[in-house]
């Protein structure tokens, strides 16, 4: 105690650190010593005043900002993003600590193996009595599809996770297995970047040991899986449920990270048993997934028939012995609570060890004895459903405490039903924490998840990275129902850990984070299709956008309401939903969310920045639709819209790498753009359009300025289409977009020079030549209709060839 | 008894849809003691890209059927030979109804024919306590779990009027319940939904049954449908019983089994997925003639 006070005299932020009685602490040792590891740590803290500490923070803050880390909580948005709750203060662990838990993890992890092994295959844990039969047999996370399939490359479970605590005596305990499709070891990565800008001094980096080599050695085990064995290489790829899903910013971020298509169900087809990734050049053949949807959603045929998320035929690529699955489809069942109950002794069945760490002391009170335990010592006891497969400290666990009086009653009558557990304390570590007196460093309890990944040569294991702290004051596990943050978790080694030796390949965003890759090869077919489409939509965006500036800027300057060019304008935008008596109407909102829409969906395949241009356009469009009036004011909206537009366009042509996504976006901007430019000149620059409607034309496609230095005269039906339609060096003419689009076209996969063109480039060529060689007198309103309609027969051979 | 069963699905898309791959439950097999079946043929057409047979958990012969190319329709034509045996009366070492909870905790291991398979709630027959309480309602002292089978099935068969309009595929069993009405697969859900509520093991059977003209008529081709009926365990001694609620009986010498398993999800006729947009509507005829 005398040893605590003094420590905790260093600095007014540790003055009453006070661990409760009882329970482990991470920062202190049972003596009320400060462990080593931290020493140095809370020394460097100590000696920084407030407003440096705070500084610090907020670096790590802006880097979570900057990267786009979010998760989401379902709540009554289910798309509502939130800031990665990241905590300022670390989880130093003493290496040997850890090698001591990834020790006792790893035989954990055979151990799950085997019993998934059994429950697949002969089942003898269950005609042997050793787990009661009605635990599988009930139990909606064992698939019968699975009985008797042997899984490719041989074993069920690659990636796992386990969630562990500290007891008071000081020792771990696993809390919980993660054996369906774990999430957090993306975040990790993150909660590890943004660490190592809060904290770059040599201590605790230089001694810190990486988390990144671990996700090395794991893609070259997916690449092993996918690929050995085989006569033809095969794609593999990351499952994902999609953008609604509340760890979908990891999905994306793992994708990005080591270079793994990301996959939604129909991206993936079966045939002849062989799963097939749709391609814009058609299907490949994929021989990896790493599935991060549950099994019950993997393919409607054999599983849920509700699910449209999944691959129908799924499970015959998986039966057929053609498809690696990460994990295993049916490993949600080793997640089951009652299964802690039977683990002591199955390890010591199957391998003759006991369990070098245990897992929370578990009963399942199908078992009267154990039902008459849990019953007299309900007060220490958390009661939960026996087939239950979250954490007793999730949200919305379904968990609750032993104290409850209904349960009495309960485990009279359904006692099969549930299991109790030990209402375990957890230890607490220091985390930042606001007072009325000013910050301190509060004791907050915590648990800390490991990743687990299958290599070559056994069991490899993320080094730290991933802690979850809950509120101060209750040190209970169910105490981290009530959310809290998340924390890096610092493995520390004595000696200084050396940079990686391998030749870095440092990452294009400067983050200076290895990238193992930076795209795979095949881009599938509904990426493309939402590149194409969110190209289509931002032009279709910005030539209403134009569009409204002119009325409106026209709408400042004359008192007529029933001035013919306004009508025009509004007559030419009504049967697009957009009404001009709203300042900012909500069809222009909606092409624009249309936009995002698409983005979203292939928020792997364009930079972060981009994404945020995107994202804060919207943002501000949504701003301007509570505040902007009809007349000056929307019209200078607009311009702000274009000019952010803009934006994201140079960032686009400036900086997307020239992958074949960049090509179909740069396509669908192309073609829309040549299509509202024929739009616009069928209905301004017709012979029967009113006074001024040729100003219009020029207004809305840019042309007002080039216009004047070019003809020097009023603008006549010729000279504006000799400028928006003939005119190559116009990059707002239809003959320049066309050419662009050809040069598009030509760079796609299937086009060949020296060969017959494509059936975009045929439908094409005439068109282009056609404006080459015309005159502008001949390009009429019906010839301008005409040339619409081949621009959407040139759609159609593009999705055609490439997008289904 | 001997059968000619003739069975007709046509399924037709409004629009052309391409990857349509289905997963057929049409093929009666074997059951010892209970059925034989020969000469079998199942014709799809237009030719599928693929066709593949296995079995699945529960033993149930599965088509696999895939159409690469779009289609516009698919026709299935199934017909074979089926000889069912008479089954013996059940004397009844059925267990007592409130010994069933100790029966079950005795059975282990998880093979297919295992009753344990069959007592959790699925999504088509859920725990409903409505049901439960129905159920109940239906018990005598003494009820073995036999008698109780009987018991819930012909009330149910006395409380629900028969009506194809009432109720759809996709119909809900508390749906039908609440309204009294359906058609076999809505009985058979409920029936089921009651006996697991009473702790009594049941699933659900796919077949074909035997239909008898109106008096003084001649038999009609093709007006036959397939039908569904109940399995349940009574026990180790008796193990599984089949009763019919739709017609208040137990499924004897008119019955031809399909295949089992917990709800219709498990053994629908048809399962399937296209990729397109467009609805679908389908058609079926089924003849049960009898032999000789």
């Amino acid at each position: 105690m005398d040893k605590r006070t003094r420590s905790g005299a260093m600095s007014p932020l540790l003055g009453d650190y006070a661990p409760a009685s009882g329970v482990a602490d991470e920062l202190f040792d049972r003596d009320g010593c400060m462990r080593p590891v931290w020493r140095p740590f809370i020394d460097m803290l100590t000696n920084l005043s407030e407003t440096e500490l705070r500084a610090k923070f907020e670096r790590g803050r802006q880097y979570l900002r900057d990267a786009g880390v979010y998760f989401r909580q379902y709540s009554q948005d289910p798309l509502e993003e939130r800031e990665w709750p990241l905590s300022d203060i670390p989880v130093l662990l003493h290496e040997t600590e850890w090698s001591g838990i990834c020790a006792g993890l790893s035989q954990r992890a055979d151990l799950l193996e085997s019993v998934m092994a059994d429950l697949y295959g002969p089942a003898r844990l269950l005609s042997d009595g050793h787990i009661p039969t009605q635990l599988i047999t009930e139990n909606p996370h064992w698939k019968r599809p699975m009985v008797g399939v042997v899984p490719r490359g041989g074993h069920y479970l690659h990636f796992l996770a386990f969630e562990l605590g500290r007891s008071p005596d000081g020792s771990w305990l696993v809390l919980g297995d993660r054996t369906q499709a774990p999430s957090g070891a993306g975040f990790a990565l993150e909660n590890r970047m943004a660490m190592r800008r809060v904290f770059p001094e040599d201590y605790p980096r230089a001694h810190t040991l990486r988390v990144a080599g671990f996700f090395e050695a794991f893609r070259a085990t997916l690449h092993r899986l996918a690929t050995d064995n085989r006569s033809e290489p095969h794609q593999f790829g990351l499952l994902t449920p999609g953008r609604a899903n509340d760890a979908f910013f990891e999905h994306l971020y793992i994708a990005r990270y080591l270079g793994l298509l990301l996959l939604e169900g129909e991206d993936i087809t079966v045939r002849d048993g062989q799963a097939m990734v749709r391609t814009i050049e058609g299907p490949v053949p994929l021989g990896l997934l790493w599935r991060r949807i549950d099994a019950n959603f993997s393919d409607p045929l054999e599983f849920s028939p509700d699910s449209r998320i999944g691959v129908p035929g799924l499970m015959d690529a998986v039966r057929s012995g053609n498809l690696a699955m990460v994990n295993a489809l049916g490993s949600g069942v080793l997640e089951t609570r009652a299964m802690m109950a039977f683990m002591p002794r199955i390890s010591e069945l199957l391998s003759g060890a006991p369990l070098a760490l245990p897992n929370i002391a578990t009963w399942w009170c199908g078992d009267d004895a154990n039902r008459v335990y849990v019953r007299d010592n309900l007060q220490r006891m958390l009661i939960a459903p026996a087939l239950s497969v979250d954490l007793p400290f999730d949200n919305n666990s379904e968990t609750v405490r032993g104290a409850e009086p209904e349960l009495v009653d309960l485990l009279d009558h359904r006692a099969p039903d549930l299991v109790g557990q030990e209402a375990v304390s957890l230890s607490t570590t220091p985390a930042w924490v606001e007072t009325d007196k000013g910050p301190r460093l509060a004791p907050c309890p915590m648990t800390i998840r490991v990743f687990a990944a299958r290599t070559e040569t056994g069991w490899s294991f993320m080094q730290g990275g991933y802690a979850r702290i809950g509120p101060e004051g209750d040190a209970t596990a169910l105490a981290m129902q009530r959310g809290g943050s998340v924390a890096d978790v610092l493995v520390i080694a004595d000696r200084k850990v050396p940079e990686p030796t391998a030749p870095q390949a440092t990452a294009p965003d400067g983050t200076g984070r290895r990238s193992v890759r930076t795209e795979s090869g095949a881009l599938p077919a509904r990426a493309a299709d939402n590149l194409f489409w969110l190209g289509r939509y931002i032009v279709r965006f910005e030539d209403a956008a134009r569009l409204l500036r002119a009325y409106h800027l026209r709408l400042a300057t004359t008192d007529t309401p029933d001035d013919a060019v306004l009508t025009q304008i509004a007559e030419y935008l009504e049967p697009m939903d957009i009404a001009v008596d709203e300042p900012i109407p909500r069809g222009l909102v909606q092409r624009l969310e249309a936009a995002h829409m698409c983005a979203a969906k292939v928020r792997d395949r364009f930079s972060v920045d981009g994404w945020f241009a995107l994202t804060d356009l919207l943002k501000t469009v949504r701003q301007m639709t509570e505040t902007a009036e009809a007349g000056d004011d929307a019209a200078r909206a607009m311009s702000v819209l274009l000019r952010k537009t803009a934006g994201f366009a140079g960032i686009i042509t400036e900086n997307m790498y020239r992958f074949y996504g960049w090509r179909f976006l740069s396509i669908g901007r192309a073609l829309e753009r040549a299509d509202t430019l024929a739009a616009i000149l069928e209905t301004f620059a017709d012979p029967e359009a009113p006074d001024g409607a040729l100003d219009t034309a020029l207004e809305v496609a840019d042309g007002t300025m080039s216009h004047r230095r070019r003809y020097a005269l009023e603008p006549t039906h010729d000279t504006v289409i000799d400028l928006l339609a003939h005119d190559a060096g116009n990059p707002r003419s239809l003959l320049f977009q066309l050419r662009e689009m050809q040069h598009l076209a030509e760079g796609l996969p299937g086009a060949d020079r020296s060969a017959r063109p494509t059936a975009l480039v045929r439908e094409l060529l005439p068109v282009r030549t056609g404006l080459e060689v015309g005159l502008p007198a001949e390009t009429t309103t019906k010839a301008l209709r005409q040339l619409r309609r081949a621009l959407a027969r040139m759609s159609d051979r593009l999705a055609e060839a490439h997008l289904r | 008894m001997r059968y000619d069963v003739t069975l007709k699905i046509d399924y037709e898309y409004s629009q052309p849809t391409d990857n349509t791959r289905n997963l057929l439950r049409l093929l009666p097999g074997d059951i010892p003691g209970v059925q034989t079946i020969h000469d079998w043929t199942l014709a799809l057409t237009p030719q599928p890209s693929e066709q593949a047979h296995f079995t699945d958990f529960f033993g149930n012969w599965v088509t696999s059927a895939v159409w690469h190319m779009p289609i516009e329709e698919v026709k299935i034509a199934l017909n074979f030979q089926a000889e069912r045996f008479p089954q013996s009366s059940l004397l009844s070492f059925a267990t007592p109804l409130e010994r069933m909870a100790q029966a079950l905790a005795a059975q282990r291991g998880a093979h297919p024919g295992s009753p344990l398979h069959f007592t959790a709630p699925t999504r088509r027959a859920p725990l409903h306590a409505e049901m439960s309480a129905f159920a109940r309602d239906q018990l005598r002292d003494g009820f073995s779990a036999l008698d109780a089978v009987q018991a819930v099935g012909s009330a149910l068969h006395a409380e629900m009027t028969y009506s194809a309009e009432a109720t759809d595929v996709d119909t809900e069993a508390a749906e039908a319940f609440a309204a009294r009405a359906g058609v076999c697969q809505d009985y058979s859900h409920i029936m089921i939904a009651c006996l697991r509520g009473i702790g009594i093991p049941a699933g659900y059977v796919s077949g074909f049954l035997r239909t008898y003209p109106p008096p003084g008529k001649e038999r009609l081709v093709g007006v036959d449908a397939m039908h569904a009926w109940v399995r349940a365990w009574v026990g180790p001694e008796t193990g599984w019983i089949e009763f019919d609620p739709t017609n208040n009986q137990f499924a004897g010498a008119d019955y031809i089994t399909i295949g089992y398993g917990r709800d219709y999800d498990d053994i629908a006729p048809v399962r399937g997925t296209t990729r397109g947009w467009g609805s679908q509507k389908s058609e079926q005829s089924v003849d049960v003639a009898v032999v000789g």
